[in-house]
């Protein structure tokens, strides 16, 4: 390593960590009030039907992994939480919304990971350090999506 | 003589509310009830009949390829000492009946624990002054698998030595603590939830019996640390290095979770 580049070595890791911490804080902004973040992420209300692929997704929604609903290919789905089959007639969408972006600030012992957090947690993988499992526009789709399953 | 007695009835209540909040777990670290020794299953236990028909039949377990080629490796002299395994240990259906079972163990000259693999290639570096061999390498498994094989039917009996405790303690806490993008702890499935379903599949309770075992998905023969590092890689963690001293410390819980469970070695999972 040239003496140039050892001198700039430390102003690069500053940047680099600079940058993963405007990553870290563009979570949007959002409130709770008791169970549920009653405004939308976005500001806009998600779309139904992305959502509805989204946790039909087994890569990117992962909900499939431990719940069970009204989904393609039922011998694939978990039962390791409640089963998604009208969820929207038990649930508000900010009640959802909460349960998605923390569940943990429900119940500190769910196995529910929270899809909208970064901090609190221990040896992420490099390529997914720093971000959400999904997107403030992806979880009001996947909200608009559950909150239109009645039974 | 009521306004006396107060201020003592309060200070008991504090006492009593103070030591409440000490013992509350921290967030990662919760208390997740182990499996009580009678209820505990082998991971064959959930598998379909033909994965248990396949184990259950030397002839037909793909696994046996890979002793045959343990067993070469056992007689063949290498390395600058050009001595064999069985130069030193005769016989291994003899001499290593019942090693697998007890490992991972206390090895002196190092003050840790060391894993089987570990133990092989101390042995190849010193006695036979031969290069170790790569984790997760053809030869590493087939003579693993050799090995482990002459304990199969025994159980496990993880030493009792009590330089492994901190070793042991710390591999507890790790299989307790909530890890990865998914924040999951393998106390969270394996002990938590067994017998559930994810994504359509049994979980087992994670019982190191069959090691190195030949998995389904794989489509080949891997060690228990090549396991690990899948449920690891499945919460978004970043897995430990291979033969780091974690793996070798969850290792060491492991055995001691599944002591008493009888050894499969080599054994089918899907």
């Amino acid at each position: 390593m040239s003496s140039a580049s050892k001198a700039l070595a430390p102003a690069l890791l500053l940047t680099v960590c600079a940058i993963s911490q405007v990553y870290a804080e563009a979570l949007r902004p959002f409130e709770i009030e008791g169970d549920a973040i009653p405004r939308s992420l976005t500001g806009a209300p998600g779309d139904a039907a992305r959502g509805a692929a989204i946790v039909g997704n087994r890569q990117l929604g992962l909900c499939v992994l431990c719940h069970g609903g009204p989904f393609a290919e039922p011998r694939m789905q978990g039962n390791l939480a409640p089963d998604l089959t009208g969820v929207g007639d038990r649930l508000s969408a900010g009640q959802l919304r909460l349960r998605m972006v923390d569940g943990s600030k429900i119940n500190q012992d769910t196995i529910m990971p929270s899809y909208y957090r970064t901090d609190g947690l221990e040896r992420v993988a490099p390529r997914f350090r720093d971000r959400t499992i999904l997107s403030a526009e992806e979880i009001e789709d996947v909200v608009a999506y559950l909150a239109g399953l009645r039974n | 003589m009521e306004a006396a007695v107060r201020p003592a009835w309060i200070g008991l209540a504090l006492a009593v509310l103070v030591a409440a909040v000490a013992v509350q777990p921290s967030p990662a670290q919760e208390t997740v009830r182990p499996i009580a020794p009678q209820d505990r299953l082998s991971g064959s236990a959930f598998m379909s009949a033909e994965a248990r028909a396949l184990q259950a039949d030397d002839a037909s377990n793909p696994a046996m390829l890979w002793v045959k080629d343990g067993e070469d490796i056992w007689a063949r002299k290498t390395g600058v000492a050009e001595r064999s395994c069985a130069d030193c240990h005769g016989e291994a259906g003899a001499s290593m009946k019942g090693v697998a079972a007890r490992y991972p163990a206390f090895d002196p000259a190092s003050q840790k624990p060391v894993t089987l693999d570990q133990r092989i290639n101390i042995c190849r570096t010193i006695n036979q002054k031969a290069e170790p061999f790569a984790p997760e390498s053809q030869p590493a498994l087939a003579i693993a698998s050799y090995v482990g094989l002459q304990s199969r039917g025994m159980p496990i009996t993880p030493p009792d030595d009590k330089r492994l405790k901190p070793f042991l303690e710390a591999g507890r806490s790790l299989f307790g603590l909530r890890q990865g993008q998914l924040n999951l702890s393998c106390a969270n499935c394996h002990d938590a939830l067994w017998g559930g379903k994810l994504g359509g599949s049994p979980i087992p309770q994670a019982h190191p019996t069959g090691y190195p075992i030949y998995r389904l998905e794989w489509q080949g023969i891997g060690s228990l640390q090549r396991r690990l590092r899948n449920c690891m890689t499945g919460v978004r963690a970043e897995p430990f290095a291979p033969n780091s001293i974690e793996f070798t410390e969850i290792e060491l819980y492991l055995a001691e979770r599944a002591k008493g469970m009888t050894v499969e070695t080599p054994a089918i999972r899907p």
